[in-house]
Order: structure tokens, then C-alpha cells, then sequence
């Protein structure tokens, strides 16, 4: 029997892949929950009063993510609200399953959960996409919706920040598939703990220095409910490619992932090299480096039977075809979207103020929780509504 | 003579398995005498007696492929000298998938 190098005491039950060490099943959850404590201190991730969409898709790295976090909110007092934020890709066999799993974290969890589906956002549920365009660039259609989704869903939950389950090994596998592909741009980038997706809402990582084995060892020995099932619609092969490539290096050396996310990191690109400059789509108001984003390319596409329109070379495409006719239906825009989450701050604000003193509610119009100027207007002018409301006897 | 082993297969895993997420199995004591069985031995078995389909997605160059995780009696299987590991009985061996999506 080995014995735990940490306690010096209990069986060990775990080789940690980052440094060797054999450690037991008490200390492993120390160390597991302390160092994402330190990723999250060190990179000052939140501040009180946080409100926190934790991305999760039922699988084992976002699971996780919720149980830990909300863990070490409540041990380390972050005093961040929590919420659980789905997309619905609409996949038959595979995402209305993860979903179920999803639920039952919410009822175990004890944290409020929003849905956003591709059907609602964009009109197109996936089974209806692979439908369209077959199996072979049906994955492009899937990440780049995905990522708007998620930004439109916390805009709608009020969030400031959207926390993903990525892990040190996904984080070195798109290093890896950066330099294979030259995107000099994403590989900058995808080493990054903290990017800002749409104005303010920031996306960021506290499991990026987390190996994967170690997360599925946790779930495993916590017992945590979690759903593993391949996409139906096959996997996406050239990520594939590189993720069997690492589990290869890492069977050799473990410590690899570290070191190519540090390799990630230290990448140095020459002054002279033209990066592609931030703007925002001229449709919807999403952030693109193009006039047009690419999720409205592709839905434009898609709803003129052209949806080859973003794959290939969208420029040629529009030689032949000519631009959009204007009744193609489009995502609606990001401003009327945030105009709709200002109305629905308002009402939850309202109907919360009836539970609550009116000191506390002008407290949380000013305290700056609502970064909107024109919510803060709003609810201003009604400022005399809430007390008589509060006064009044239910 | 032969040995009794708890078998466990999950995170996509079961998949491989007719979607069986557990099966008590026996096993020759020796299924390369005179040498006792194994995990390497155990891992071929399993592949020639209970894998269902696509063979590549459990074993690569003679052990399971990488990022697949085992547990020996709750124990990572790294602790327990991998394939060399000799099979008791009344062994719980747990397989675990780490490929799939999160």
C-alpha cells in the first residue's frame, strides 16, 4: 500500500498527473478545490457582488465547475450569485439528454438556470441544420452559434461574467490546433483565464490549470451526476486529431499540457504582424472582425437554401447570389435584446422590492449592480412606485 | 480455477459495451500460465469476450488507449503497477472515458 506524501497517513489513492505525487482521497480534495481557489484569488476573477453565468452542458467539466464553485463561494465567502446557463442546441438523442442532467444540477445545486435555444435565437435547431447541410460542416454551424448563445443568455440573466469548464488539456489541444491551423489571432488568445466576449460581458476560465484527469477523478469520487455521450452528429474530427495526439504526449510525460499552455502563453508575435481588429456586425451588433459576423452569415445562408453561403468563400458566393433580400429573416440585434433584459430587470426589480425594505432596493439602484444607465433611469422614475408598493398590504 | 472481478465501465465507455455500465465477470487464474493473471492479460480478455464494437476506441499498442482512466479498488491504476497489477478475487476494476465533451 502507498501512503499519501501529503498526510503521511492515509492510503493514496491518486497519482496527480501535474506533479507525480501520490496523494489520498482527503488530501486530493484539498489540493483539487485550493488550487482553483488560487487560479481564481491570483487572477482576481471576481469581486463581491458578481453575478456569474457558470456555462454548463451536463458533461463533466461544467458539473464540476458548479459544484466547486459553489463550494468555494460559500467556504471563501465570494459572495458571488450563481446562476446555471444551458444552450439548446436542439440534438435530438443528445442534448435533450445532457439537458435532463442539467435539471437535476439545478435541483442539487440550488441554482437558478436559464435555457437559451438555437431555435428561439436563430429559428434553426440543429436537427433542422444537419437536416440542410448534411454531416460534414454541420459542427461549424454548432460552434459558432454556441458562442453568441451564450452571450445573448447572459444578457437576458443580467450576468456580468460567463465561467466555462474548459481544462488544461482542452486549453493545450487549441494551442496545438492554433499553430497547426497559423491562426495567429485565436492563438494569442486561447490562453488567456479572462477575454471579453460582447462589451461586458467577460467569459474566463478557473479550470485552466485543472487536468482533466483530476476532474473526472473528482466527479468520480464525489459521486457527482454527470452526462458523457458523443454528439450524435459525430464529433469534430480535426480536434479529435489533436486531442489523441495529447493524450499520447501526456501518457509519455505528463507535464506536457502545462508546458505547451506556458509555450501558449509565451508566444511572442513580431510588431509588424497585421491582426485582424475588432468591430462590431452590422446586423445583429455581435463583436466581428468583419462587416458581417459569421453566425449571420451562416443563418443568412441558411435561410436562403445557400448554406454553403459562409463556409467557402463568402465573397464569391455573393457574386452569384446577390446580397440578402430584405424579408430574410436575422438574429434579432443586441440593442433590442438588452432594451428587453433593461424591461426585465425592471419587473424582477419591482416585484422583488415588494419582498424587500425600499432602502434596500434604492441601495441596489445605486450600488452600481446594474451597469445600464438607462435601467438605472427607469427605475428612478419609478422610484415613488416601489415604496407605495412596498407600503401597500399584500 | 478462477478469479470473480467486478467490472465497471463509464464516461462513454459503456458505450463500447452494449451500453452495459457494469458486469461480474470470471476469469482464469492463469490466462497465460504460469504466469497469474494480470491487467494486461485482463484488458485482451476484455476486449475478446465483452467489447462490442470499435476495438481501437478501448486498446492502443497493447494497453487501453490513452485517456481512459482505471481504478483498481478505487485506486488510480498508476499506483498499483498498471498492467503488471495481479487480478485477486473479488477485484473492482473500474474504466472511465475521459474523452467525451464537458
Amino acid at each position: 500500500m502507498k501512503i499519501c506524501v501529503l498526510c503521511n497517513k492515509n492510503k493514496a489513492i491518486l497519482k496527480r498527473p501535474k506533479t507525480s505525487q501520490q496523494i489520498c482521497k482527503e488530501c486530493f480534495y484539498y489540493v483539487f478545490e485550493t488550487e482553483i481557489h488560487h487560479t481564481i484569488v491570483d487572477n482576481k476573477l471576481f469581486k463581491p457582488g458578481d453575478r456569474i453565468a457558470i456555462a454548463a452542458s451536463g458533461g463533466k467539466d461544467s458539473t464540476v465547475l458548479a459544484y466547486v464553485i459553489k463550494l468555494l463561494n460559500n467556504r471563501y465567502n465570494y459572495g458571488l450569485n450563481l446562476f446555471l446557463l444551458s444552450v439548446d442546441e436542439g440534438i435530438t438523442g443528445y442534448r435533450d439528454d445532457s439537458l435532463e442532467t442539467v435539471k437535476r444540477n439545478q435541483q442539487q445545486y440550488d441554482l437558478p438556470l436559464e435555457i437559451v435555444s438555437y431555435r428561439q435565437l436563430y429559428g434553426w435547431s440543429m436537427d433542422e441544420i444537419v437536416k440542410e447541410v448534411g454531416l460534414k460542416n454541420n459542427c461549424t454551424f454548432c460552434g459558432v452559434f454556441r458562442r453568441q448563445a451564450l452571450d445573448r443568455g447572459a444578457m437576458l440573466l443580467n450576468v456580468d461574467h460567463i465561467i466555462t469548464g474548459h481544462n488544461a488539456d482542452d486549453i493545450a489541444e487549441t494551442v496545438l490546433m492554433n499553430i497547426l491551423r497559423g491562426d495567429i489571432a485565436r492563438l494569442q488568445r486561447c490562453t488567456e483565464i479572462v477575454t471579453t466576449g460582447d462589451e461586458r460581458i467577460k467569459r474566463s476560465k478557473p479550470f485552466k490549470y485543472t487536468y482533466e484527469k483530476e476532474i473526472v477523478m473528482y466527479a468520480y469520487f464525489k459521486k457527482l451526476d454527470y452526462f458523457s455521450t458523443e454528439c450524435v452528429y459525430s464529433p469534430n474530427a480535426y480536434r479529435g486529431y489533436a486531442r489523441t495526439f495529447l493524450k499520447d504526449l501526456e501518457s509519455i510525460r505528463p507535464s506536457t499540457i502545462i508546458d505547451i499552455i506556458h509555450s501558449g502563453e509565451a508566444f511572442q508575435i513580431k510588431q509588424d504582424v497585421k491582426l485582424p481588429t475588432q468591430g462590431t456586425c452590422k446586423r445583429c451588433g455581435y463583436m466581428s472582425s468583419n462587416e458581417l459576423c459569421k453566425a449571420c452569415i451562416l443563418l443568412e445562408g441558411l435561410n436562403r437554401g445557400l448554406p454553403k453561403l459562409g463556409i467557402g468563400k463568402t465573397n464569391r458566393m455573393r457574386k452569384i447570389h446577390g446580397d440578402m433580400p430584405d424579408n430574410t429573416s436575422t438574429i434579432q440585434h443586441l440593442d433590442t435584446l438588452k432594451n428587453e433584459a433593461n424591461n426585465n430587470k425592471c419587473k424582477d426589480l419591482l416585484k422583488w422590492s415588494t419582498k424587500t425594505t425600499p432602502t434596500a432596493v434604492t441601495q441596489e439602484m445605486h450600488g452600481g449592480r446594474y451597469a445600464s444607465r438607462s435601467a438605472i433611469n427607469v427605475l428612478l422614475q419609478t422610484d415613488s412606485e416601489i415604496c407605495s408598493m412596498w407600503y401597500q398590504p399584500y | 480455477m478462477s478469479l470473480k472481478v467486478k467490472l465497471s465501465f463509464s464516461g462513454g465507455m459503456e458505450l463500447l459495451f452494449n451500453n452495459n455500465k457494469s458486469a461480474e465477470v470470471k476469469i482464469p487464474a492463469s490466462i497465460n500460465p504460469p504466469n497469474p493473471t494480470n491487467m494486461q492479460d485482463l484488458i485482451f480478455w476484455i476486449r475478446d469476450n465483452l467489447l462490442k464494437e470499435r476495438p481501437g476506441l478501448f486498446i492502443s499498442e497493447n494497453t487501453v488507449r490513452p485517456g481512459i482512466l482505471v481504478l483498481i479498488n478505487e485506486t488510480d491504476w498508476e499506483l498499483e503497477g498498471e498492467l503488471d497489477y495481479e487480478i485477486k478475487d473479488g477485484d473492482d476494476i473500474v474504466f472511465i472515458s475521459t474523452l467525451h465533451g464537458g
